[in-house]
């Protein structure tokens, strides 16, 4: 299938994924999964990942691919509003699971304030690292919010966490950015946080 | 008014798709029917391949083909990369791995299995069995072949000896002194996104490539002369870029075996290189070996730079990474002798990294600047000063533009440079020693060459064309706004189409090209369309231009304009609607006259910049964290704030990594590559950044297209020499390998 370069720069490219295999195999299992408020109705292997699930199976391609071993972040996704390293994990263990994804958080007419935030504060160049920056940044603050401690928190006693630059840099450091955009990323957590706060 | 978008914060045309997940990369184009391809590794470093066991990975479910060299369609031999071509290769090497039973690197790809799933290709790929018949043992140590270095015969595109006056000379006689070795380590870019392609075959003779590439028409060239097609038969995409940082300036193995093998299969074929294969079939950045000596008289005026060292290339390609550039250049002195050396290593072929030359060379000249100001007892930027030259040292011409001296004045008093004592551990909390270090910045402001098609409609709609790159650096936001201001139209309304061989022809986006080049095509395209819609409108004696000439009007309110008379002229839209055209397009090259290209000769053209850092360095662990940091670079315009800044503070983020923790390990016994992850090759993250703040001068250069260069690399240069002078001043410790790790300080 051909594609001009017109579509592929607006997006506007159908969604792709790998079609389910003619054939009956044994070796495939039936696996559901509920994304972004949708169910996906999968035949996999037990060895596909979660990540490969999103990419290449349904077609969901805003999950990335880094590292494959949990180390880049770059595949964070959300699952029972959890962040989790989606390459890290079988698709087959997430059935009655609650899966969230960049494309779950908001559209270009209608974006997540850290969407947002991220495009203010230019927190991210070519672009790549940035769907798990977000999915890892809205479960960050999900923990902040609920007083988890970090490495960088000095006083354990506290229930409130002083969300410091410190901080967020420790929470965020499972998500790396070739390009170096970590100043932006971070200033973008904390105008969002600050948001949350005033409200 | 007229309009004014250039230099604007304006955020990036492509954010909303890239933070919504929306914007799709190579891997991601939804071609349909995709096979998947696993390339299989050599586990011997020099040899050859004398038998394969496929058995079992042919029997593997799902696969489709599994390739080695002695099933592998022939393909054409290719010309590696070279700088003096008119339109150069991407290929980096000569090496057609697949069509030769040589292995000359660990790692080296010795055959392609393509199955229908991606885990059915990994897995069949690990069922493939090579046998080996090892050669004399590998040569995989810099030092080691030191006896066998040879002067190549040309340093990219200039000399590789430069000898003004006497240097050895100058340098004995001089009173005061320093002569160092100083060493970097071989480093990996290590792009978020891996080097991916997706290829298919229409009919015989057609390719459609996909690939994550920062030089589309290079990977066309490759592939055109591999498969033996003609260029216009080869469409090579490459829309969205996952960051690129130099590696995917060239097209490595697995982009003509992705082809190869959709030949084979007769389908599409994807190759989405796993993380280790990105440090074994990715060529790194050579690992070099620099003497700086260099001889002062008592002011601290340079009677002698001496700049000589080692890199190293594959047996395979040729590429001598240009460290020196940077002396011949920077500072003035009556003496200087330069020679660089290379050395053939059995690993994969090298590459440019990020600041290429510069990014390694600013190490040890920056370093070895420091060492003579402490000799000198002389304030080390007060000794750079003093060493401003005139005009270029070496090429004995005018600076386009040179403003180092108002980047340390901008960046001392930001820093608080002169609150510092310079006196080595002299300042502590607690276990933490701290200290200060600056240095400087350098790299050119190259131009290469671009084409621009510029297509406007009757509603205002500008569209640009131009097969440039977009890996971050901002090109698609920068050139919207260029070409906003040039028709005087609000920015909105322009819409940049690049990444596709099928649009007119853009050189590679490296070496900070990009901004001017295709700045300057923007520009003369733009020209000649308002020059063709004033032709439109004077033939009419109705119009308002009809008595008009070109230098009377500007471009604004969607239209040309009297200069001088505000209220009077006429907008495209009217001009157009008048000769009932819907449209009308002009298409330009850049550079297009004799005079950029005498101007090209008659100045040197580079960028400049003051790094100035804090360290505190762990008494006890010898752990090194950047505690501030501030840049200040002379670029020339900045188009856009916000880009730009994204840059600097990307490339001062680099230049800490190398500095501190990146280094990619070889295996002298084998060339395996021990830490060939992103677990064990530490990149900067987030924790143990500071707040580094960066600032532009934003002087216009007279004599390059917007008064612009390029931003992506400057600030990446001089950092490291900036944390190991802080470095020195925290601790009494010169650390002069890098990178500087915790050992090295205990």
């Amino acid at each position: 299938m051909s594609f001009s370069i017109e579509q592929i720069l607006r997006g506007d490219l159908p969604r792709g994924g790998q079609s389910p295999p003619a054939a009956a195999d044994p070796g495939l299992l039936p696996v559901s999964l509920r994304i972004n408020g949708h169910d996906y109705h999968l035949q996999l292997e037990s060895r596909v990942s979660l990540l490969d699930a999103l990419r290449e199976f349904i077609g969901l391609t805003g999950t990335k691919k880094g590292c494959n071993q949990g180390a880049c972040g770059a595949c964070t996704v959300l699952v029972d509003g959890e962040r989790v390293n989606s390459c890290l994990t079988f698709a087959v263990m997430h059935e009655g699971q609650e899966i969230t994804t960049i494309e779950g958080l908001g559209q270009p007419d209608n974006l997540h304030p850290l969407q947002a935030a991220f495009i203010e504060h230019d927190g991210f160049q070519c672009g790549y690292c940035t769907p798990g920056q977000i999915c890892s940044a809205l479960a960050m603050l999900k923990e902040v919010a609920q007083g988890d401690a970090s490495l960088a928190t000095s006083d354990l006693t506290k229930a409130e966490v002083d969300l410091t630059d410190e901080e967020i840099r420790e929470r965020m450091s499972g998500n790396i950015c070739r390009c170096g955009a970590y100043l932006g990323i971070v200033d973008s957590i904390r105008d969002v946080y600050e948001q949350q706060k005033g409200q | 008014m007229k309009t004014k978008e250039v230099g604007r914060p304006l955020d990036r045309v492509d954010g909303c798709l890239k933070v919504t997940g929306q914007a799709r990369y190579t891997a991601e184009i939804p071609v349909g029917q995709v096979a998947y391809g696993v390339l299989v590794r050599s586990t011997i470093a020099k040899g050859r391949i004398v038998a394969y066991d496929t058995k079992a990975a042919e029997q593997a479910p799902g696969v489709l083909a599994v390739i080695t060299h002695e099933n592998a369609p022939k393909r054409h031999p290719t010309k590696e990369f070279d700088p003096s071509d008119k339109e150069p290769s991407a290929s980096p090497t000569t090496l057609l791995v697949l069509n030769t039973d040589e292995v000359s690197w660990h790692g080296q790809p010795v055959a392609v299995v393509v199955a229908e799933t991606l885990d059915q290709a990994e897995h069949a790929a690990a069922l493939v069995r090579v046998s080996y018949a090892e050669a004399e043992p590998a040569r995989l140590s810099l030092v080691a072949e030191k006896p066998r270095a040879f002067v190549p015969e040309k340093v990219l595109n200039e000399k590789p000896e430069v000898k003004q006056g006497n240097a050895e000379e100058a340098l004995a006689a001089a009173p005061f002194k320093i002569d160092y070795t100083y060493t970097t380590p071989p480093y990996s870019h290590n792009a978020i996104e891996a080097h991916n392609t997706l290829a298919y075959w229409e009919g015989e003779d057609q390719l459609i490539v996909y690939d994550s590439t920062q030089y589309i028409f290079g990977v066309r060239k490759m592939l055109s002369e591999m498969f033996a097609l003609s260029e216009e038969n080869v469409r090579v995409v490459s829309a969205f870029v996952g960051g690129a940082f130099g590696s995917k300036g060239r097209a490595w193995p697995h982009v003509g075996l992705t082809a190869m093998a959709a030949k084979v299969v007769g389908r599409p074929v994807k190759v989405d290189l796993p993380r280790k294969d990105m440090f074994y079939m990715v060529g790194p950045r050579t690992p070099s070996e620099q003497r700086v000596a260099l001889g002062a008289d008592a002011e601290g005026r340079l009677q002698a730079v001496i700049h000589t060292g080692t890199t190293a290339s594959s047996t395979s390609n040729t590429f001598a990474e240009h460290f020196s550039f940077v002396t011949r250049h920077l500072y003035a002195s009556a003496n200087i002798l330069i020679q660089q050396k290379l050395v053939r290593l059995d690993m994969v072929p090298n590459t440019f990294m990020r600041a290429p030359g510069e990014g390694i060379g600013t190490f040890a000249l920056e370093s070895a600047m420091d060492e003579l100001a402490y000799a000198l007892r002389l304030d080390p930027i007060e000794l750079r000063l003093r060493n401003e030259p005139g005009k270029d040292p070496t090429m004995h011409v005018p600076f386009s533009s040179r403003h180092l001296k108002e980047c340390f004045a901008q960046g001392a008093e930001k820093f608080g440079w002169n609150q510092r004592n310079p006196e080595p551990r002299s300042q502590r909390e607690g276990p933490w020693l701290i200290g200060q270090g600056v240095a400087s910045a350098f790299y050119p402001a190259n131009k290469r060459s671009a084409e621009v098609k510029v297509h406007i409609s009757i509603d205002d709609t500008v569209v640009l064309q131009s097969a440039t790159h977009e890996m971050g650096t901002g090109t698609a936001t920068v050139q919207a706004q260029n070409a906003a201001d040039q028709l005087g139209l609000p920015v909105g309304k322009v819409r940049f189409e690049y990444g596709d061989s099928l649009l007119p022809k853009a050189n590679g986006s490296f070496g900070s090209t990009t901004t001017i080049t295709v700045g300057g095509a923007v520009e003369l395209a733009c020209e000649d369309l308002k020059r063709q819609l004033l032709r439109l409108a004077v033939k009419h004696p109705s119009s308002p231009l009809h008595e008009a000439s070109y230098d009377d009007l500007e471009a604004r309110d969607n239209g040309l304009f009297y200069k001088d008379h505000p209220t009077q002229g006429e907008t495209y839209a009217a001009i157009l609607a008048r000769e009932g055209k819907d449209s009308l397009e002009a298409q330009a090259s850049f550079p297009a006259f004799l005079k950029e290209k005498l101007e090209e000769m008659a100045y040197s053209f580079h960028s400049f910049g003051a790094q100035f850092c804090e360290v505190r360095v762990h008494e006890d662990t010898g752990e090194v964290l950047v505690s501030r940091w501030v840049g200040v670079y002379d670029c020339g315009t900045i188009l856009n704030e916000k880009t730009a800044r994204s840059q600097f503070l990307g490339s001062v983020t680099m230049g800490i990594g190398m500095a501190l923790w990146e280094e990619t390990k070889w295996d002298l016994r084998d060339g395996r590559i021990p830490n060939s992850s992103l677990s064990e090759y530490h990149v900067p993250v987030a924790v143990g950044l500071p707040r580094i703040e960066v600032h532009a001068l934003s002087i216009p250069d007279p004599h390059t297209p917007l008064g612009a260069h390029g931003a992506g690399e400057i600030a990446v240069t001089g950092a490291a020499a900036a944390i190991a002078n802080a470095v020195y001043h925290a601790t009494g410790k010169r650390i002069r390998n890098l990178p500087i790790t915790p050992d090295k300080l205990l």
